[in-house]
């Protein structure tokens, strides 16, 4: 690509992009009229979804291709700032935009983890991958790992680890994709997730990562604006400061002092809160009773248990003037009665941990590591640090994001555009800690305090969606809402807060469409690495090296429709667990991918066999402490040094290291070609030989 | 291929900035981490300065480190004549 044409491509790009946002911002602007003439809601919905996917899918026409190097890697044509976007976009999926704030409104410091491992993982990127690999310049990482380590057994094993780490992953983004599209427009969750995957399908499916490329960087623009409007309007109604991130330091200052204030039952405000606390220590204690007496008693301490309630409801009916509230209820109580001995424990020991939850002293927001004693304190500190580790290096491991870096014109491009997603990924996750104090504000000030006869609109509009997101039971019946009697779900702090800000309703519409936006881009993203991995690795590479570029192709997209059509199919059996299918990923990307990455560039001597030990090795590690000891797997052997399932990779990490270099030191060292091969990576240009290099 | 000299020198100088570079990055993230309790008394504009950095001193940080290293490392290919051509 000679210098003239790419600034060409580059100016015209800025135009188009600007244009773009431009027409975007109109575009809210003029629903927003249109909100004003009184255009129904459920209606603004479904223009603002429609409008939006119908983009992407515009975007996905005009970029189809049939170029081997447009599919796969979008030309490498792909200027630094724009690769940023992107990035940002691929990289920030259902879980950041919605999740994040969420998670650090209930957990305070603690769920700085994430804000922390997801982005202080691109500095690894920078510093240790992104600029080697985009000289090497292939498709995938596994092309990587099989010219680097010879053979096709490290590429194997980089495939199988490349679709297990991103299928994990693109499940957790359907399920977001099915979700919105079902909240804001009615649809059935099934139908949701169908629609949305017609839209990731029609962005990659003509234009590989080309469309993919192009889409993303318009996802990037419609997911900040959403993100960051709402924000700033609940800053500018707070502090009269348009900058949150400035701003919510003095906001935090307030919440600290409320929180002061409601543990402190010499006020008022905190007298009130401990005798709800009080009602649920009773209730802990209840459960905490039952549990007790059926690890004693067994199946006849329950059939007695249901015994007293059938005997409640006989009571009942035996008085005439029953009030029927009393004893629908008993009814329940005797209908919802666990049948077996697993299920009632597993039931009251939810109940009594929800009602210890609710029992204890509000929780400081800023407060690192809080808890009860020095032991928890310590635990909670180490399990943090893991976390952290965990998140950064799955960052500089996750296929998908690595992959974004062969797309540039060089690897001094590729420099830049490490800084520039760093720039654009950092603008959404400084943003979201000041969100979730703002929201925590409104939430304790407002909230807290107003009586249950005139709750503000969002909460009831909220509590009749989910009663998981939102629910305000009056506990001590005093008609005065209690922080202890609300219970919040975490993705609601971003699904709301434009109802919450009093904003228009064609916010929340903006906010869904930009967590629409998010998820897609993943997924995406996540779809690509999975059908490239099957089509380039495994059909071109490993059966049939002679395929015409037609059949490569064909064979690619044919891929992509059958990996869709089964993640949408898995997707829709709600595995549930997102969480933990999110964090699963990370583990299993650093465990599988990094130390042979890393260490095949900056370590000459670590070989095949060192490679495959440390693969296997790590991927093996992560699955077996993860399969042990979370709980779905109901093993539930004891933690190793108490560190949670979550952050299974540092086991994995530090094994694939000690793999790779005890398995590369036992064997040869690798051959003289594979030692240039490391050359050739390290050094931009090793073969010219600028004579006239400096004036 | 034959390395000369100034391409060791060159690759010296680049582990060299990134050990510098990921050195600080390990005490931003994990001491400063470790330590976040020690550091809650103090403030800094108005947060708690543990919050802080957790918050956002860190990220500036991360994006600094970043690009300090690109426009490090585009010198250092130009010093040392192994810059890409077609720029």
């Amino acid at each position: 690509m000679a210098g003239p044409t790419q600034s060409r491509f580059v100016s015209q790009l800025k135009r188009y992009y600007a244009l773009y946002t431009g027409g975007f911002i109109g575009f809210v602007v003029l629903l927003s009229i249109l909100e004003q003439m009184g255009v129904p809601n459920k209606m603004l919905g479904y223009i603002f979804l429609g409008v939006t996917v119908l983009l992407y899918a515009g975007i996905g026409i005009l970029s189809r291709t049939s170029d081997v190097a447009e599919y796969y890697v979008a030309g490498r044509r792909v200027p630094a700032f724009f690769n940023g976007m992107a990035v940002g976009a691929d990289w920030m999926s259902a879980a950041s935009f919605i999740g994040l704030a969420g998670t650090l409104y209930l957990s305070g410091y603690d769920g700085l983890a994430f804000v922390l491992g997801w982005t202080g993982g691109f500095v690894l990127v920078a510093l240790l991958l992104a600029p080697y690999l985009r000289k090497f310049g292939q498709f995938t990482i596994p092309d990587f790992l099989g010219a680097r380590y010879g053979g096709s057994i490290p590429r194997s094993i980089g495939v199988f680890a490349a679709i297990l780490c991103s299928f994990t992953y693109v499940i957790a983004q359907i399920y977001g994709v099915g979700l919105i599209t079902s909240r804001f427009t009615g649809l059935d969750f099934g139908v949701g997730v169908f629609v949305g995957l017609g839209s990731i399908l029609v962005c990659s499916f003509l234009g590989g990562m080309r469309a993919v490329t192009w889409t993303q960087v318009a996802q990037y623009v419609i997911l900040i604006l959403a993100y960051m409007i709402p924000v700033v309007w609940l800053s500018v109604k707070h502090t009269g400061n348009p900058i949150p991130q400035v701003a919510y330091g003095y906001v935090l200052e307030k919440v600290t002092a409320r929180e002061q204030v409601l543990n402190d039952p010499s006020t008022p405000d905190g007298a009130r809160e401990a005798e709800v606390r009080a009602i649920f220590k009773q209730r802990e204690k209840t459960a905490e009773d039952k549990l007790k007496g059926l690890d004693a008693g067994g199946a006849t301490y329950l059939a007695k248990e249901k015994e007293k309630l059938v005997k409640t409801v006989a009571d009942l009916h035996a008085e005439h003037d029953t009030d029927p509230k009393l004893l629908e209820a008993a009814n329940r109580a005797v209908a919802e009665f666990p049948t077996n001995a697993a299920t009632a424990r597993s039931r009251w020991r939810r109940e009594a941990e929800t009602d210890r939850d609710k029992s204890g002293p509000v929780m400081a927001h800023a407060e690192p590591f809080a808890g009860p004693d020095e032991t928890t304190r310590d635990n909670k500190r180490k399990n943090f640090m893991a976390l952290v580790l965990c998140l950064m290096v799955g960052t500089a491991a996750l296929p998908h994001i690595l992959m974004r870096f062969y797309t540039t014109t060089s690897v001094k491009e590729a420099r830049h555009s490490v800084f520039w997603s760093l720039f654009f990924i950092s603008l959404l996750y400084i943003t979201a800690p000041a969100l979730a104090v703002l929201a925590k504000y409104d939430v304790y000030t407002l909230l807290v305090g107003s009586s249950f006869s005139e709750l503000p609109s969002w909460v009831s509009a909220w509590a009749s969606v989910d009663k998981t997101l939102m629910s305000v039971t009056d506990i001590n019946h005093d008609g005065i809402v209690q922080l202890a009697e609300v219970t919040i779900g975490g993705d609601l702090i971003v699904l709301a807060t434009p109802e919450i800000a009093g904003l228009p309703y064609v916010i929340t519409a903006l906010v869904a469409a930009g967590g629409l936006a998010a998820a897609l881009s993943t997924a995406d993203g996540l779809m690509l690495t999975i059908s490239n991995s099957l089509s380039h690795d495994v059909y071109y590479k490993m059966i049939d090296p002679h395929a015409p570029t037609g059949r490569r192709l064909f064979i690619s997209k044919a891929l992509l429709l059958g990996v869709a059509v089964f993640a949408a199919y898995i997707t829709s059996l709600k595995p549930g667990h997102i969480l933990f299918l999110v964090g699963a990923a990370f583990s299993l990307a650093a465990s599988a991918f990094f130390p042979a990455l890393a260490l095949g560039i900056f370590w000459k001597r670590a070989n095949k066999t060192g490679a495959i030990l440390g693969m296997v090795g790590g991927l093996a590690t992560c699955m077996f402490y993860m399969y042990i000891t979370y709980p779905f797997f109901g093993v539930n052997a004891p933690l190793w040094w108490d560190i949670n399932p979550i952050s299974a990779g540092v086991f994995g990490m530090a094994v694939g290291f000690v793999g790779v270099i005890a398995g590369s030191l036992l064997t040869a060292a690798p051959d003289k070609e594979t030692q240039d091969l490391v050359d050739h990576v390290r050094y931009p240009n090793l073969d010219d030989d600028f004579k006239s290099k400096v004036s | 291929m034959q390395l000369q000299e100034r391409h060791k020198q060159y690759w010296q100088k680049n582990l060299r900035l990134t050990g510098v570079l990921l050195a600080i990055w390990f005490v931003v993230t994990f001491v400063l981490g470790w330590f976040a309790r020690d550091l809650q008394s103090v403030t800094f504009l108005g947060f708690p300065l543990s919050f802080y950095m957790g918050a956002q001193g860190s990220l500036l940080i991360y994006v600094i480190l970043v690009g300090y290293y690109a426009y490090r490392m585009d010198k250092l290919d130009r010093e040392y004549g192994v810059q890409e051509r077609d720029l």
